[in-house]
């Protein structure tokens, strides 16, 4: 099966034949290199930029302005938050112009902690995304919703962020990619530049077709009775591994993965909390003016008189950064222990 | 570097035109800054001093849609340049207006920013350097097209001292992808309140470019001419050899920063006056004619304030629209945020 670098790299090759992609561009994004989790590997639009994220976000907002249709990356989403002005005037464009302007543009960017990026390779972005208005925003737990997400993002004529869990880049899924061949080996052979010298490497893309995964929808990834679990990236996996370990206790979780942070799929979320009558909002970014926070908010509002339990939000520690010693990263991020108690917790709130 | 000493020969009918399109500027900026105080806008901020420079820029684009074309990165000191292009007053005073008939931004921003897709004119931030970034990449699209459209990016001293400018500079110059990029820095030597040379050390602003092997130029925008023949040489460069040209142009700021600093009239050279004089002196047109112009403009700014005010207010309900490009996304904004 393919891992999520290259579902990527395949969507985005996708995106070059068929949905009129131009440029694939960032920093290492082009050859030999390909992009530091390979995901930009041997595309034929790829180019490197100078080291510096602000122009590779206003020369993505200009070529969408000339007609383009520019996938720029931003090599670690630590390294976004200074171009958070032009985030916004990207995400205002439309708004701001009457309507006469749009920015059918995609931003990518990994995110999240995993791989013991300490300090700068370890942020959230979530949160401080979501605050923009006028983008959509997304983020796959799997190699095959990357694939179809991309697709989306590519086809949308919003501007899109496109959120890699950096943890989850190198995993492979469980489910094949349509026209990805059956044979791992196969595919690396075709698609994975060699080590060495790749100045006459050429990529094989298998025979790929137009899989979408329309943005806006979450999927249950669990089905359950007596817990909802709302989550997204890699800690779809961390919740589904909890959720395994309380199945024993007779716990019967219902796992969401949200897919889509902006706009989310409430009409999900709201039909599960009205069948289990109790819900955790599950995510790594920092605790104070969290994502969750905001379906919390909703979910009070809306749904107050359904629930049985108190709304729950499990997230990231409120502080300034990952550590880089193990016993700090776990401390920061909630771990499969953390989600298990939460849900437990809460699964056993008297109704 | 040049420093530029030259005074083409224009033709009587086009320093005609380019007089009535500077006293038509001043007047639009001086009746918008009346409204202002008439309580009629909130907040004007305007080009009242750099006509001279700015109707020979907007005369010069090659005017139109897509790549073939000119693409306008401006920055809100820019209304000669559009008034040049044939934009109209009125089109100015209902943005001033806060009027929903404001085809630039319905209402939603400050007079002076523009978005016009016909022209190029891309939306304009109130930003001071953003528009440095984003100008590379219409740019990079224009060289990889071909033709001999190119990119306009103007800006004031003030926002070159922001990293955006440097960007500039390093993205339009990257070895064998140099961009076709005329980059315009109007220098009224004044940030806000802050005098130019209190904070920046560099001899010219101009002087930057020299390292990234781009050709340079510092003229007196106060001079008509001099402005001319300026950007018809930038122009020509950048259109033919697809590569950079970095322009400083020094002005005026007549009505000091903004509504902000009271937009009073400040003790400075004004190009209109010199240029008229050197109309007059070469028997171009009488002192009357010249009233007569004056007259006639002032006469439709005072009707454009007329007409716009028998035009509606946006609805509260307009926040909505356009916060996405598909309508049926449109809803999407509301839910969770309403």
């Amino acid at each position: 099966m393919a891992n999520m670098a290259q579902a990527i790299r395949m969507a985005l090759a996708y995106g070059e034949q068929h949905l009129g992609v131009t440029d694939v561009f960032g920093e290492d994004v082009g050859p030999p290199l390909g992009g530091v989790f390979t995901a930009t590997q041997g595309l034929k639009t790829a180019w490197n930029t100078p080291l510096d994220e602000r122009g590779i976000i206003g020369l993505a907002y200009g070529i969408a302005l000339a007609g383009g249709k520019p996938v720029a990356e931003i090599q670690f989403c630590d390294y976004i938050f200074n171009t958070i002005d032009l985030l916004k005037l990207v995400g205002n464009a439309h708004w701001g112009s009457a309507g006469t302007f749009h920015l059918p543009l995609v931003v990518m960017t990994p995110v999240g902690a995993g791989i013991h990026g300490s300090i700068y390779h370890s942020h959230s972005f979530e949160s401080m995304m979501t605050h923009i208005p006028g983008w959509k925003v997304v983020m796959p737990s799997t190699p095959i919703d990357a694939y179809g997400l991309m697709i989306s993002a590519l086809k949308d004529t919003n501007p899109v962020m496109f959120m890699k869990p950096k943890a989850l880049l190198r995993t492979k899924g469980e489910e094949r990619i349509p026209g990805e061949p059956e044979d791992e080996k196969t595919l690396k052979e075709m698609i994975d530049a060699p080590l060495g010298d790749r100045s006459n490497w050429k990529p094989r893309w298998p025979n790929l077709t137009d899989f979408s995964v329309p943005i806006g929808k979450a999927k249950t990834v669990l089905e359950g009775s007596h817990v909802t679990c709302v989550t997204y990236g890699r800690h779809v996996h961390w919740a589904k591994a909890a959720a395994d370990k309380l199945a024993a206790e007779g716990i019967s979780v219902e796992l969401i993965d949200l897919r889509t942070l902006y706009p989310y799929d409430f009409e999900a979320i709201k039909a599960s909390i009205r069948k289990t009558r109790r819900v955790v909002f599950l995510n790594e970014d920092t605790a104070v003016s969290n994502f969750g926070e905001h379906l919390l908010r909703r979910t009070t509002e809306e749904l107050f008189y359904e629930l049985d339990a108190p709304p729950r939000l499990l997230c990231g520690k409120n502080v300034p950064g990952v550590g880089l010693a193990p016993v700090l990263e776990d401390a920061s991020v909630p771990q499969i222990a953390d989600i298990e108690r939460m849900l437990r917790e809460t699964a056993s709130v008297p109704a | 570097m040049q420093k530029s000493t030259l005074r083409p020969r224009l033709e009587p009918g086009l320093q005609l035109r380019i007089h009535e399109l500077m006293v038509k500027t001043r007047c639009l900026e001086e009746r918008m800054i009346k409204m202002n105080r008439d309580g009629e806008g909130y907040f004007w901020i305007g080009a009242p001093g750099e006509e001279a420079f700015g109707i020979p820029l907007g005369l010069q684009v090659k005017k139109g849609q897509g790549p073939d074309f000119d693409y306008l990165h401006l920055h809100y000191r820019s209304s000669p340049l559009i008034m040049a292009m044939g934009g109209t007053m009125l089109d100015s005073i209902r943005q001033m207006g806060m009027r929903a008939t404001d085809r630039y931004s319905a209402g939603r921003n400050f007079t002076n920013h523009y978005a016009i897709p016909e022209w190029n004119v891309v939306p304009m931030a109130p930003t001071i350097e953003t528009q440095y970034l984003i100008a590379p990449g219409t740019a990079w699209v224009q060289k990889r097209h071909g033709g001999d459209g190119i990119t306009i990016v103007n800006g004031g001293d003030a926002g070159s001292a922001e990293g955006d400018f440097a960007s500039c500079l390093i993205w339009s110059t990257r070895p064998g992808k140099e961009l076709p990029v005329l980059i315009i820095v109007v220098n009224n030597k004044f940030g806000i309140s802050t005098p130019y040379d209190t904070q920046h050390g560099e001899r010219n602003i101009a002087d930057r470019g020299i390292a990234h092997g781009m050709p340079t130029k510092v003229i007196n925008g106060n001079d008509v001419f001099e402005s001319w023949a300026a950007i018809e040489e930038a122009m020509r460069y950048v259109r033919t050899e697809r590569r950079p040209f970095l322009l400083e142009a020094h002005v005026s700021r007549l009505n000091g920063h903004s509504s902000s600093s009271g937009a009073n009239r400040i003790d400075e050279p004004d190009c209109i006056a010199t240029f008229e004089k050197q109309l007059v002196d070469e028997g171009i047109c009488s002192p009357g004619e010249i009233r007569v112009t004056w007259e006639r403009f002032r006469d439709e700014a005072n009707a454009c304030v007329k007409q716009q005010r028998t035009e509606p207010f946006p609805q509260a309900s307009d926040i909505w629209n356009n916060a996405f490009h598909n309508d049926s996304d449109n809803a999407i904004a509301k839910a969770g945020g309403d």
